[in-house]
């Protein structure tokens, strides 16, 4: 029944989607490109943060791996799938690296661990200037071309871009789904008792961290592409900060949580047409109220509403 | 030689500013579990609540400075106990340390749109201006900062160890189960860890802009650096938190000037990345004071 | 059926300056209910997280059916086919009571990269509501093992210990809070389960009719040393273990 009502929101959301910048300007389009790409992102950090329980602070970084990777891999005039495939294998094995640390700590000292990586990479962005093109970044990246078909326009690339994060959706859905899902859970609520029922924490937790960030590249493999400039300032700690807000604002280990999320830091702006700053600040003040008031975001706030006059009903009867 | 000196004394001179945001951190770590994520931008703001009196109120300096530093003591010390941490209950966990970074954010917009986006002077305190010890020319803010920021953290030091209240304040930040029952008001000891952060980080502020300018994304650096220094002195103590900032500062100016100039901001990140996983308990810390 | 199932030889631990245990030796043979009891702090959870990979031991050896298992990791004596429970309760309250009970036991179905492409319950939901039956928790099935009650949770716990089918069971204060209707049904399912299966149990217990009436061999503990080691008669009637209670 549950089943049934998420799969017709689905279908309804994706037909949304398909429709949504028809007739609209070159912006809307890329508007929502954003936000998919920044879902990507949010989704891989929900599975090592929201699922596994595990921080990660370095999520934009994993990021700029992909988008780097995908951006020297294509000025080379070499495909956008092998670029894209460097950067998400990259950020698995680097992602499954920055795994071990968690492996000793937990929480604000994991927190600090995984910030202090993104500096460093920052640092080694802005440095390598060979590599990178340091300060003043890579420009003119080619959007991918699948088969005969380019996606260069504006709409073609949104159709793109909506086709890769409908597949890694399925793909993570996929994943929560199988019996990782639950393991993944029962690490983040007791590790010790998993680990006593079988379970290989450390190859698990290094897993979600690796995932987690492979879902980073993956949205780097679109970012470059789609802005067709990157530099290090995109990837900075404070981009690490926003993502996961985005996270926790649409609902920590919920598998629509990110998606929400990062739709209110993206899309809600727009929509209600106020200035960056102005919204900031609200949007800041509202997470303020949201983390008092629901810490399980806007999609636990809504399990909370909708279970409400449930509990009542269930009162009368009783 | 005389560079050596140079160097290391204006890297002691930015670490003691650093280290009493670090101790600010450290204090309000131990008295509520809270991690403060816009621990930097509570440095930047005091600085632009004395430009606020100074050039739209009209104030003279001093009055601005008494302004600014009373108004980040309420907002930043009363304001910030009273409606983002208190309403967490006492292990805020995530949640908190989510709401902290919003207010980070919320601060460095609301200065950026209210004040504005460029860097602004901020009038010194301190007189300019170098002297010579032994060839090496050594400025005199540098040295004022060093003993202005040494002094407040002795103050601080024997506040803590040598008064009624501040022995109060340990004990309600060590186990404030057992502090409750011998009659200490828990709760006003955390509002005064509160207060005194507050003071430390508008002191901070006061020090280091005139370095830097004033400029609403002075925090972004400044809070890291602040959890390195508090982390490496091992979290909960104020004398690792000093040690821990002037370290840096030291290190940073040292690699700056020895080794790399590109690279300087990486050495204080691999240090803490080294000290969390293989001394959690900071470099000063002893076992028992691990708290992962 | 000579050789014992479990098997500890000079197993030592300290924390600090507390010797928590000394110099334990011990056997286990098959299909045998052992309890364990002592005064608190005498060391009886550390024994058990010694045996169990949890905490490492700073001497001794511990074998399971003749195969040394010190230093591995909970998790592969998980999978040898040892089971345990904890003395603070740990089950996983964000999963409902059905899906603690189907992880208690998918992990050791395939390997790692199988169970990815696994059906959600790997299987296991059947095996999983015959073992919510047996422990009775029928009504509680889909609830938030959170949401439920602390005895109910106790039940859980258990279950959690037995899904994997483990052919030793070492369960820490499993009666602790317990009420006395569902203590009686839960030594009953305890000693069925024996009779059934075969199974070892190791059975840490500060309730004395309960573990009395459920072990055929107790071993107490004083001090981090073994007092006494009998039959329920025997140790019941020692001297040193009364003076260990009394003593403190
Ligand atoms: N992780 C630890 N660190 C330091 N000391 C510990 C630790 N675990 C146990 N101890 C100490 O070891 C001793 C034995 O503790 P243990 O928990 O094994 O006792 P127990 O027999 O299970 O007691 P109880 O009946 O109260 O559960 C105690 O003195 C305890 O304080
Ligand atoms: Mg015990």
């Amino acid at each position: 029944m549950r089943g049934h009502r998420e799969a017709i929101g689905v279908a309804v959301v994706v037909a949304a989607l398909i429709v949504a910048p028809l007739g609209q300007g070159n912006y809307i389009a890329y508007l929502l490109c954003s936000w998919l790409m920044l879902a990507i992102a949010a989704m891989g950090l929900n599975l090592t943060l929201g699922y596994a329980g595990r921080i990660s602070l370095a999520q934009a970084s994993f990021i700029g791996i992909g988008a780097y990777a995908t951006s020297i891999v294509t000025l080379a005039h070499y495909p956008w799938v092998l670029g894209m495939a460097v950067g998400v294998v990259l950020c698995f094995v680097v992602g499954l690296l920055l795994g071990f640390p968690a492996l000793r700590v937990r929480g604000h000292y994991l927190a600090f661990v995984t910030l202090a990586f993104n500096s460093l990479f920052f640092l080694v962005a802005r440095n390598e200037d060979w590599l990178t093109g340091g300060t003043y970044g890579l420009s003119g990246m080619p959007r991918p071309r699948i088969g005969p078909v380019s996606t260069s326009g504006q709409l073609a690339f949104y159709y793109f871009t909506l086709a890769v994060a409908l597949l890694a959706a399925v793909v993570l859905r996929l994943i929560v789904r199988s019996p990782w899902g639950r393991a993944f859970k029962a690490l983040r609520e007791n590790e010790v008792r998993a680990e006593s029922l079988g379970l290989d924490v450390r190859r698990l937790t290094l897993l979600a961290f690796a995932i987690g960030s492979a879902y980073g590249g993956l949205a780097g493999a679109i970012e470059a592409p789609l802005v067709q400039y990157i530099d290090p300032g995109s990837f900075d700690v404070v981009q690490s900060l926003s993502l996961l807000l985005m996270v926790v604002v649409g609902g920590l280990g919920e598998f629509w949580g990110p998606v929400l999320g990062s739709a209110v830091a993206v899309l809600l702006p727009e929509a209600l047409r106020v200035t960056a700053a102005y919204y900031l600040m609200l949007y800041a003040i509202a997470v303020i109220l949201l983390m008092t008031r629901c810490p399980g975001g806007l999609i636990g706030l809504a399990r909370r509403i909708a279970a409400r006059p449930a509990r009542r009903r269930g009162a009368a009867v009783s | 030689m005389a560079q050596f000196l140079q160097v290391l004394l204006s890297g002691l001179a930015t670490g003691s500013i650093y280290a009493l945001a670090a101790v600010g951190f450290s204090l309000v770590w131990q008295a509520a579990q809270a991690v403060n994520f816009a621990q930097g931008e509570f440095v930047m703001l005091p600085a632009f609540l004395v430009l606020i009196g100074e050039h739209w109120l009209h104030w003279p300096l001093w009055a601005a400075l008494l302004f600014g530093f009373a108004l980040s003591i309420l907002l930043l010390g009363l304001a910030f106990k009273r409606l983002i941490v208190q309403p967490f209950g006492p292990d805020g966990g995530l949640p908190l340390v989510i709401a902290t970074m919003a207010l980070s954010i919320l601060l460095k917009e609301a200065v950026k749109t209210f004040y504005g986006a460029e860097a602004e002077p901020f009038p010194s305190l301190l007189p300019n201006g170098t002297f010579h010890v032994g060839g090496a020319v050594v400025s005199v803010r540098d040295v004022l900062n060093l003993l202005a920021a040494l002094a407040v953290v002795l103050l601080l030091t024997l506040f803590l160890d040598r008064t009624k209240t501040g022995r109060q304040m340990q004990a309600a930040a060590q186990n404030p189960g057992v502090a409750e029952i011998l009659g200490v008001d828990v709760a006003r000891m955390t509002l005064y860890a509160f207060l005194l952060n507050a003071a430390l980080a508008a002191v901070a502020s006061f020090l280091i802009t005139p370095v830097y300018l004033a400029k609403f994304s002075n925090g972004e650096s400044l809070g890291i650096v602040a959890f390195i220094a508090a982390i490496i002195g091992g979290f909960n103590r104020i004398r690792g938190a000093l040690v821990g900032g002037l370290l840096i500062g030291v290190l940073d100016n040292l690699t700056a000037t020895y080794v790399t100039l590109s690279y300087r901001a990486a050495l204080p990140l691999v240090l803490l990345i080294a000290v969390i996983l293989w001394r959690p308990q900071g470099l000063l810390g002893d076992e028992e004071a691990r708290i992962v | 059926m000579t050789s014992p199932h479990l098997s500890v030889r000079g197993v030592f631990k300290r924390f600090g300056p507390v010797v928590a245990v000394n110099d334990v030796s011990f056997d286990v043979a098959h299909g045998e209910i052992l309890g364990l009891i002592g005064p608190n702090g005498s060391g009886k959870s550390t024994l058990f997280n010694c045996i169990l990979g949890q905490t490492a031991p700073d001497a001794g050896s511990v074998e399971v059916d003749g195969r040394r298992v010190t230093g591995s990791r909970a998790c592969d004596l998980s999978l040898l086919g040892v089971g345990r429970t904890f003395q603070q309760l740990a089950v996983f309250p964000g999963l409902s009571v059905l899906d603690n009970i189907i992880f208690a036991a998918q992990e050791h179905r395939g390997g790692m990269l199988g169970r990815l492409f696994m059906r959600p319950d790997a299987g296991l939901t059947e095996e999983a509501d015959r073992m919510i039956e047996f422990f009775r928790l029928g009504a509680v099935r889909n609830k938030l093992a959170g949401d439920i009650s602390y005895g109910q949770r106790k039940l859980v716990d258990a279950a959690m210990a037995f899904m994997a089918g483990p052919r030793l069971v070492l369960l820490d204060e499993p009666a602790g809070g317990v009420n006395p209707t569902m203590l009686a049904e839960l030594r009953e399912r305890l000693l069925t389960y024996n009779r059934e299966h075969g199974t070892t149990f190791v059975v840490i217990e500060h309730n004395m009719d309960f573990v009395m009436s459920l072990c055929g061999r107790i071993m107490a503990l004083a001090e981090g040393r073994i007092i006494a080691d009998g039959t329920p008669e025997e140790v019941r009637a020692e001297q040193t273990v009364i003076d260990s209670y009394l003593g403190g």
